[in-house]
């Protein structure tokens, strides 16, 4: 479980992330939506502790973020917005670096690249260098790195930006199957379209705060006869308008 | 530990793969051996033809002084003839293009004079903006003068009087230089090549785990893995400390080879400049190596990309060098307080190894402590600028 007590966080002047709470669960798969600078990014950044928060507190599994963050980081897997492989080495070098780093033995190691090399079908790009890889094979190395450690948590920034229909589908079916696996999944996009037919729980921002929460099937009880897009374009402009 | 370890030999092999980086690395150690071999060899050349050769000087009005020319012939000076050189004019043109370095003219009234007390003229046509030319010239002029002396002594003593009266001074030069200690001046040079090696086998890594991993997006992940930053860091200034050794000591085989190429004594000068110099040198400059890492690193993690890094660093290359340059012009001699100076430190004791000096005990344990204390000072600093948040761009 991941628990977000009124996080704010400025870059000089600006407030990108202005007292957000939210709370994502085991077994669910929740969507931070919101349009560009938003501070969708900012919020998962401070979740992944590469960026403390001003203000406000957050919690993944239990673990205060700022009291462990390195106790954190272990039950957290992140896929960053842009994949950020290392081009000279392979597909697989890439995913047992950062099982290395995150101490597994070799021995262990060996067969866990193994089975997620099988699961996530890399199989082909496995021994290849990473320099000539597509948008989508990049994704699903940088994913397979995330899940290196078999984190509970997982953090995905625009994990379908530049992806094409077939390898969005596939990763909707690997976090679909995460989910099942009674992990915690956090993930933000831009798109409504795209969290629709995936999130359990969506989390709107605005300017920084946070402006609508429930489930796709609350939200449509609770303004009735609009699309999730109608009702995700209000919010953002009332949010705009009262930041203004 | 384990963590440092394993970014350490990522870092190490993930260069290794790169080709560009690679090539450059080892080739840069062999700029400076090459370029000393070209620079020594043209000394040595230049400074024999006033020794051995036959100097070919195109002499107009050889008929007015055959005397003179015979006496030229003896001293390996050989006229032509060149039918173009009618006047002194020609003559200048001749040599302001290049032609010949230098032309003897000898004044048609040369043989009426002689023997007169009207003194005989001779010109020397020469350029004095060509270095190149200026032993040629100095070995003409110097035979010359020679033959002038010579008539002037045996007419004082036809005359009877006594030739001494035209020295009342005499100078005696006492060159207390070895060998080895001349070797030194131009050696010197070599401290400044090493240094230089070692930093540049360094550069790419110190601005690629820095700025260029922030470029490429990877820090990120990176940083959101259970592992101290200071581990991260750590790790990687210890791969280019690796590549910046391997460079070093790719220099110091280079040069040790080229060395032995060199006809250096035939310049006065020796060289004992072997492996166990060599192997002593490296030792010397081996605590620079970190020094140099983590100046980099720390200047490179200000900087936003690449390229903005690689800027930045020429200048942070030239910053080692800069003692060396005020120690040759200045032409200090080793001294206990300037063992704290690093760089300098590190010259001045190469310097001393290729004078065949001993090395004080003493001086050797500052410059190795002052060099890793100020490294570990910056490396220090490095690990607290990939802290910072604004590491992440």
């Amino acid at each position: 479980m991941i628990e977000v007590e009124g996080i704010s966080k400025s870059f000089g002047a600006v407030r990108a992330v202005d007292g957000v709470s939210f709370t994502a669960a085991d077994g669910r798969i929740t969507g931070l939506l919101g349009p560009n600078g938003a501070g969708k990014s900012t919020c998962l950044r401070i979740l992944s502790t590469v960026l403390e928060p001003d203000a406000g507190a957050a919690r993944v599994g239990g673990i205060d973020l700022a009291a462990a963050s390195l106790a954190a980081r272990r039950v957290l897997g992140v896929l960053p917005h842009s994949s950020g492989l290392y081009q000279q080495l392979t597909g697989r070098e890439n995913i047992e670096y950062y099982g290395r780093l995150h101490g597994i033995a070799e021995d262990r190691l060996a067969a866990r690249v193994d089975a997620l090399i099988e699961r996530l079908e890399l199989g082909a790009i496995a021994s290849r260098k990473a320099k000539g890889f597509s948008q989508g094979e990049r994704t699903k190395i940088a994913l397979a790195r995330a899940l290196v450690h078999d984190p509970q948590h997982l953090l995905l920034d625009e994990p379908t930006n530049g992806l094409d229909v077939m390898a969005t589908r596939h990763l909707r079916d690997w976090l679909r199957e995460l989910r099942g696996q009674g992990r915690c999944v956090l993930l933000s996009s831009h798109v409504m379209q795209e969290v629709d037919a995936l999130v359990d729980e969506l989390v709107i921002i605005a300017a920084g705060r946070v402006t609508l929460r429930g489930s796709p099937a609350e939200l449509a009880q609770r303004f009735p006869g609009r699309s999730l897009e109608e009702i995700f374009v209000e919010a953002v402009r009332g949010a705009e308008r009262s930041a203004a | 530990m384990s963590a440092l370890l394993t970014v350490c030999r990522k870092e190490i092999l993930e260069t290794l793969r790169e080709r560009r980086t690679l090539v450059s690395l080892l080739l840069g150690p062999l700029f400076g051996p090459i370029l000393f071999t070209v620079i020594i060899n043209m000394t040595v050349s230049r400074n024999l033809t006033s020794l051995d050769e036959v100097l070919e000087v195109p002499i107009l009005g050889a008929e007015y002084a055959p005397n003179l020319v015979a006496y030229l012939r003896a001293r390996s000076i050989a006229p032509i003839e060149d039918h173009d050189i009618q006047d002194v004019e020609q003559a200048a043109e001749l040599v302001a293009t290049g032609t010949y370095d230098v032309v003897l003219v000898i004044d048609e009234a040369f043989g009426k004079d002689f023997g007169t007390d009207r003194a005989a003229r001779v010109a020397l046509v020469v350029d004095r903006s060509k270095n190149r030319a200026a032993s040629r010239v100095g070995r003409l002029r110097g035979a010359v003068d020679g033959y002038s002396q010579q008539i002037g002594l045996l007419r004082l003593v036809a005359n009877g009087a006594d030739p001494s009266l035209l020295r009342p001074l005499v100078v005696d030069e006492l060159d207390v230089s070895t060998p080895a200690s001349r070797s030194a001046l131009m050696l010197g040079v070599l401290t400044y090549f090493l240094l230089f090696a070692t930093l540049t086998g360094g550069l790419h890594l110190a601005i690629d785990t820095t700025a260029g991993e922030r470029e490429r997006k990877s820090l990120e992940p990176l940083l959101t893995l259970p592992v101290a930053r200071s581990s991260l860091i750590v790790g990687k200034m210890t791969a280019t400390v690796c590549y910046m050794l391997a460079s070093l000591v790719l220099t110091l085989a280079a040069f040790t080879i080229a060395l032995r190429q060199m006809p250096l004594e035939q310049i006065g000068m020796s060289s004992n400049f072997g492996f166990a110099t060599a192997a002593l040198a490296f030792a010397l400059l081996c605590p620079f190596a970190p020094l140099g890492a983590a100046l980099m690193t720390a200047v490179a993690s200000f900087t936003k990309t690449y390229r903005e890094a690689q800027t930045y660093l020429t200048f942070v290359l030239l910053v080692p060098t800069l003692p060396l340059i005020i120690a040759s012009v200045l032409n200090i001699e080793p001294e206990a307080k300037l063992m704290w100076i690093p760089s300098l430190s590190q010259h001045l004791l190469i310097t001393t190894l290729i004078k065949d000096q001993p090395l004080t005990p003493s001086f050797v344990a500052i410059s190795v402590v002052s060099t890793l204390a100020l490294g570990g000072l910056l490396g220090w600093l490095a690990v607290r600028l990939y802290r910072r948040e604004a590491i992440l761009g």
